[in-house]
């Protein structure tokens, strides 16, 4: 009776309303991931629209700087829009083309997501709401005018913490009103069956080349794969393929915002436990009495109380790994590979940056990890130079 | 028959609901017996969620009241023990998935037996998912109340044929809240109900005038409100019984 299930988590815990809904979408993606035109014409639009494949860079200043691993990275920053996030609403777009809705709706918390959904939806023709918390609305208040310069309209939320969560909460109430004509975009490897799935999916072309590509430069598998982690989808996607690969070490870095004895994280697998929300059963960050908790991480993509449930269930089989990463580590690690490489990544993708100089000094000269970089930082230097103490207003 | 259904059996039945805790649990206590007097012939209490994702703002903002009063499920069962000293009516939960599963279900539904509560009320529990706690609440004597939506067409008799206590048709789409008009040809999906269950329909979501209750009753069991009732306490907070007993009165009245 349970679909969607990674060991004891995941299934489908969301109201009636919209169970017929979550039916057709299943019943749609089982025949279209295997249909060939579909597959031609999301794989056309990622390359010739979104700029794919996505480059494998070798990080070579940064690898001599830290004196251990040789470091690449997997540059989802430089698809069209920023970020991965395009490649799972592609998919997910072209999706609803098929079953017949002419309206998306999604939630963001830094925007990334926001803006691929108001992206897409200008390139197909859909009409288009985005729910993102006041909180967010106010610290990317870039990203909330690119979405509108694209067409969508920007809901603020203001319920909860009026953030991420805050934001799916009120996208899931938005769909239940409205479910005939609207497809809710989810943005993460989240929620209910089959969305973990389908996201994963759209998500693991970032695995697939990858793979491809590391064996085609140093001719071996890399040693870690190193991705941040908030819901978790360009983890996901990057740890994808590699799962069959025992040797490969997967790593998640999970927002520790001022740290994980505090009460200001977001770190679910370091102090979270196992519950239901949002569709699914995973590990939450929550009290004894199943509220969830008021979560915190400078970075806005990051700042969410749970972790896909295919996340929880690679936690619990032990095949990956999930570290908490400080604000100050990522802020460090956002301006280091700026100055060391000339890249400025996303304050998320810096929390895998972080990890990476971490380890990276442990390990030998002729191992390998792989960071995916999964977003450009433009949207984050006024925030980060607030944080410096510097006062810079958009 | 389960006692929630034989509230039905010679009336249409009112069923009142309000948020526990909001303003405080002595106040949720006293408002209970109040609509009892004034002819509710069942409470649905609902156990505050910090993330109630099919609650509308009136009672999403209710949830938050109450939580930030420091009001929790163990403080929840210790009131309804104290109610159930004062009266016989079924009395029913309504909260989400998370506070019963991290509660741990055995003990949640051992407390519900235990305290007198005889039914739940689960909005992101589907049908799909109901082992999560069926098999143990109907252990404990507690029914899992089927939610039938505008949306569940050929699913409606799938749904109906297990159900136990009532059934509550949700007559709208969306989030709880004050509506209007309410356009579901709900007529039609009662008869649907009605092909294969004897168990007693309840329509709520969106009511609250005696005019739509008396509309609704004409093929329902049973009317359902809930946002309306919230919203007064909201308004008249500790001073609202008087209120309430007027407006529950008003309805039932309406309805029989």
């Amino acid at each position: 009776m349970s679909k969607g299930k990674f060991g004891v988590h995941g299934g489908q815990y969301i109201p009636e309303t919209l169970m017929n809904a979550i039916i057709e979408l299943e019943t749609a993606y089982e025949f279209y991931k295997k249909d060939k035109d579909f597959q031609d014409e999301l794989t056309a639009l990622l390359n010739d629209y979104a700029g794919r494949p996505s480059r494998l860079y070798f990080a070579k200043k940064m690898t001599a700087d830290l004196g251990g691993a040789k470091i690449y990275l997997k540059r989802e920053d430089l698809n069209h829009t920023g970020s991965h996030k395009i490649n799972n609403v592609l998919g997910q777009a072209l999706l609803a083309k098929r079953m017949g809705k002419t309206r998306l709706i999604a939630e963001t918390g830094a925007g990334q997501h926001g803006v691929a959904t108001a992206t897409a939806a200008a390139l197909m023709g859909f009409e288009c709401e985005i729910f993102m918390g006041k909180e967010d609305t106010d610290r990317q208040a870039l990203n909330v005018y690119r979405m509108k310069l694209l067409g969508a309209k920007v809901n603020v939320v203001t319920s909860g913490t009026m953030t991420l969560k805050d934001a799916v909460n009120d996208t899931m109430r938005e769909w239940t009103k409205r479910v005939e004509d609207t497809h809710y975009v989810l943005g993460s490897v989240m929620g209910p069956h089959p969305f973990p799935e389908i996201v994963r999916d759209f998500q693991s072309v970032i695995s697939k080349e990858a793979r491809a590509q590391i064996l085609e430069k140093e001719g071996q598998l890399p040693n870690a794969i190193i991705a941040c982690v908030g819901g978790g989808s360009n983890a996901m996607g990057a740890f994808y393929n590699f799962i069959p690969d025992q040797d490969v070490r997967l790593i998640g870095c999970e927002a520790a915002g001022k740290g994980v004895d505090t009460a200001l994280h977001a770190a679910t697998i370091a102090k979270g436990s196992l519950g239901i929300f949002h569709g699914m059963k995973s590990y939450f960050c929550q009290d004894e009495y199943g509220q969830i908790a008021p979560v915190y991480s400078i970075s806005a993509g990051l700042d969410y109380p749970g972790i896909g449930p295919e996340h929880a269930n690679l936690f619990d089989t032990k095949r990956a790994e999930y570290v908490p990463i400080t604000d100050d580590e990522a802020v460090n690690a956002f301006e280091y590979l700026s100055r060391t490489e000339g890249i400025i990544p996303a304050i998320e993708s810096a929390h895998a940056v972080a990890y990476a100089m971490v380890l990276a000094p442990t390990m030998t000269k002729d191992e390998i990890i792989i960071i995916n970089l999964s977003g450009r930082g433009d949207k984050d230097v006024a925030a980060i130079a607030r944080y410096k103490g510097e006062d810079i207003h958009e | 028959m389960s006692k929630i259904s034989e509230i039905f059996k010679n009336n249409k039945a009112f069923i009142a609901f309000l948020t526990a805790g909001d303003p405080t649990l002595e106040k949720t206590a006293e408002f209970i017996l109040t609509m009892e007097k004034a002819g509710a012939d069942l409470v649905e209490i609902g156990i505050p969620f910090s993330d109630p994702i099919a609650e509308g703002p009136v009672i999403e903002k209710a949830n938050l009241r109450a939580l930030s009063v420091g009001t929790t499920t163990d403080k929840i069962f210790d009131m309804v023990k104290r109610v159930r000293t004062k009266t016989q009516m079924p009395l029913v939960f309504l909260t989400y998935m998370n506070p019963v599963f991290v509660y741990g279900v055995e003990k949640f539904f051992k407390n519900c037996r235990e305290t007198g509560i005889n039914g739940i009320i689960i909005p992101d529990l589907p049908y799909e998912e109901k082992n999560e706690v069926l098999g143990v609440a109907t252990a404990y004597d507690v029914d899992v109340i089927t939610l039938i939506a505008p949306t569940s067409k050929d699913r409606i008799q799938t749904l109906a044929k297990d159900a136990t206590g009532f059934i509550y048709l949700v007559s709208s789409m969306g989030v709880t809240g004050v509506r209007s008009e309410i356009k579901t040809d709900i007529n039609a999906i009662i008869a649907d109900i009605k092909q294969v269950s004897k168990t007693p329909v309840a329509v709520g979501f969106g009511i609250s005038t005696p005019v739509q209750a008396k509309e609704i009753s004409k093929t329902a069991d049973g009317v359902i409100v809930g946002s309306a009732i919230v919203r007064i306490i909201a308004e008249h907070g500790e001073n609202a019984g008087d209120v309430l007993f007027k407006y529950v009165k008003s309805l039932k009245d309406a309805i029989s």
